[in-house]
């Protein structure tokens, strides 16, 4: 995963409440292999008429945004499914930030392992940092996770909430699988208690057995 | 001693191997898997890793499955067709617990898990699915997760996650005639809101969550997420128990005692804190059914399509215009005025036989004028409607009877709502595009969904039902 750690980019008001991740990933798409890229799937049936179609209305089809690497958006972003390829088609479409109310919980779970960073902030800074950028179509926002602070088009700074370790993971790219089996004894222990404790989740026979 | 604790709290606690970072690393009871999570075993797989405990996890195809027959070459898309095929090949592989789709135990995972015994009370349960929160009806604790999580529980058996904080919404009083457990949701997430339960586990409590069925709790606690909260449960009770004895998966002899015995300490103690207390008057409530894109726009089927002017705040007010273009509806449009164009029956949400029952009950007083199709939630459960009767009742009455996946709920196995076309849907999502791009879906309960098939309009079940 790619680290995190500040980003000076364009960015794009998306004026809507409760995008899901059923608008950001259209069910169709969601059996690609990973490695063969997710970034036409970037909102497809909101982005295009056809296959290769715009709809010239769409945001991130307007000239002045379509390098947006953030998105600031409204309440409820990323609600619904729990597909990681929502998060895989931001990443690849290029969008590394997104501003907004509140989020999806399974979708924040799922950002940070595609290296996404969502700030969350009140409703009249989000709102404020959309009118901002309808008026100045192309505008950039700065985003420095270090110092949880992102610098508005007219120059405020907005300060925002992370957790600690979430900030960690994202600033280091920190792979998680790694870091849990770090505590391989922990879990191991663990385990053996577990068994000991509730037996009969163990006593189902073999595998394929009914 | 540790004060009173809610259910969530005691599975929690019982499930926690450590803290860093105010992060919470849990153990994971029971995985569920389907051919979606083709993309986990792939990532598995890149790393070389191995799957730590195969006894716990459990898996039988579902999204992509076709719903005509039980062949795979029927499954039209060539990528959903090799994720279906994948998922043998990995049962295989790993040795985890296959339910195929030639096998008889087939059927919606979520339906499945519950009906062999897979899900009980006190677990910690995920699927790389969100309507994992299905399983909260029986008193775990289970939600869903993305790919890399998946790829995390099948490689370490745990799972990282913060404290959630808890809400209890509590419904009282008796379920009017024709108001199901569905309208009971749909009524708390148009109260809530999408997003209302963020960063909340929901335990529903009260006396009309302990009269319904374990089948009725988990369509309340299937759509937790639409009121986006991160799980559903209820507390278990004799009903639970009664549900779990015998099933194939379910403790057994001296193994039932010993877990009975444990399930009885689970539910929250008297005196437990909530973060956030939600109550329902269930003697108000009335069918309900979506209008809009998001499941937050419910209304009672008595009810009119919204006007954007009175919409709360400008952004609200641009949405709702979005989608009443989207829907292609008028403000102020009597809901029962909505002419549908199909109607699908099944899904996590609404496939199991108490639904079938429910829907067959109306579908027998006429015929369906618009095409419908009723998709059990597992091959189980078709043959238990088939061993009722239930079947011939749909067929008489002009429904299609197929065979159980997840069909028409997201469409992904070729079961279709055309661009522009209107669906009555015993679903869980109304999104834009849900059910084939351009399709227009309304949410409403089994009942709802067959009354709505014989009239060729949204229905209120209630002057169908009576004589
Ligand atoms: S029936 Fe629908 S909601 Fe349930 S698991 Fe399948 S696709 Fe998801």
């Amino acid at each position: 995963m790619e680290p995190f750690t500040t980003l000076t980019a364009v960015a794009a008001p998306l004026d809507v409440p409760n995008v899901d991740t059923d608008q950001i990933a259209p069910a169709r798409f969601l059996r690609r292999p990973r490695r063969e890229g997710y970034a036409d799937v970037l909102f497809h049936d909101l982005r295009y008429a056809a296959p290769g179609v715009e709809r010239p209305e769409f945001v991130l089809n307007r000239p002045p945004y379509r390098d947006a690497r953030i998105l600031v958006a409204d309440r409820n972003f990323g609600g619904g499914s729990s597909r990681e390829q929502a998060v895989w088609a931001l990443v690849d479409g290029g969008i590394r930030c997104v501003i907004a109310i509140s989020f999806g919980d399974i979708f924040w779970e799922n950002s940070v392992k595609g290296g996404l960073l969502l700030v969350r902030l009140d409703e009249p800074e989000v709102a404020a940092l959309r009118r901002q950028l309808h008026a100045r179509p192309g505008a950039r926002i700065t985003v420095d996770l270090e110092r949880q602070s992102i610098t508005a088009p007219d120059g405020r700074a907005l300060a925002f909430e992370i957790e600690p370790a979430r900030k960690r993971r994202l600033l280091l790219g920190l792979d998680e699988i790694g870091l849990t089996l770090r505590h391989e004894d922990a879990i191991a222990a663990f385990e053996r208690g577990y068994r000991t404790r509730r037996p009969w989740l163990f006593r189902h026979g073999a595998p394929g057995a009914g | 001693m540790a004060g009173p604790r809610t259910l969530l709290e005691k599975i929690w606690d019982d499930h926690l191997i450590l803290e860093e970072d105010g992060q919470c690393l849990l153990l994971v009871g029971r995985h569920l898997a389907h051919d979606g999570s083709y993309h986990a075993f792939a990532a598995l797989e890149e790393r070389g890793l191995a799957l730590r405990r195969p006894e716990q996890t459990f898996a039988t195809p579902d999204h992509g499955v076709p719903t005509i027959s039980r062949r795979v070459e029927d499954i039209a898309d060539p990528a959903q067709r090799r994720v279906v095929e994948a998922l043998p090949r990995n049962a295989a592989k790993h040795g985890f617990t296959l339910f195929g789709l030639d096998d008889p135990r087939q059927g919606i995972v979520h339906v499945v898990g519950p009906e062999q015994g897979v899900t009980q009370p006190g677990l910690i349960l995920v699927c790389g699915d969100s309507h994992t929160s299905t399983h909260g009806a029986l008193g775990a604790l289970a939600f869903g997760i993305g790919a890399s999580e998946v790829a995390h529980v099948l490689a370490t058996q745990t799972l990282w996650r913060r404290r959630p904080k808890t809400m209890r919404v509590t419904v009282e009083g008796e379920r009017p005639a024709g108001v199901a457990a569905k309208d009971v949701i749909l009524a708390v997430i148009a109260r809530i809101g999408a997003n209302g339960g963020a960063g909340h586990v929901i335990e529903y409590a009260g006396s009309t969550i302990r009269a319904m069925s374990v089948e009725e709790r988990m369509t309340v606690c299937n759509m937790s997420i639409e009121a986006g909260a991160r799980a559903g449960m209820v507390a278990p009770d004799e009903k639970t128990y009664e549900y779990l004895k015998g099933r194939p998966f379910a403790p057994a002899g001296a193994d039932w005692d010993a877990a009975l015995a444990y399930w009885r300490t689970l539910p929250s103690d008297p005196g437990a804190r909530f973060d956030a207390e939600v109550a329902l008057d269930a003697a108000r409530l009335e069918p309900m059914v979506t209008w809009g894109n998001s499941p937050e726009d419910a209304l009672p089927v008595t009810g009119r399509v919204p006007d954007p002017a009175d919409a709360p705040s400008a952004a609200q007010r641009a949405a709702w215009r979005e989608t009443l273009e989207y829907m292609g509806l008028r403000p102020g449009q009597r809901l029962t005025d909505i002419a549908v164009d199909q109607v699908f029956i099944g899904s996590c949400t609404n496939g199991r036989i108490e639904d079938l029952r429910a829907a067959a009950a109306i579908a027998r007083r006429g015929r369906a004028v618009v095409p419908a199709i009723v998709s059990p939630g597992s091959t189980l459960v078709k043959r238990q409607a088939e061993a009722e009767g239930l079947d011939r009742i749909f067929r008489e009455a002009g429904f299609e009877w197929r065979e159980s996946g997840c069909s028409m709920c997201i469409g992904m196995n070729g079961d279709l709502v055309a661009p522009g076309r209107r669906c009555a849907s015993t679903s869980n999502r109304n999104f834009r595009g849900r059910q084939g791009r351009g399709s227009r879906t309304h949410l409403m309960s089994p009942a709802m969904a067959a009354a709505a098939a014989l009239t060729g309009r949204i229905t209120d079940v209630r002057e169908l039902a009576g004589g």
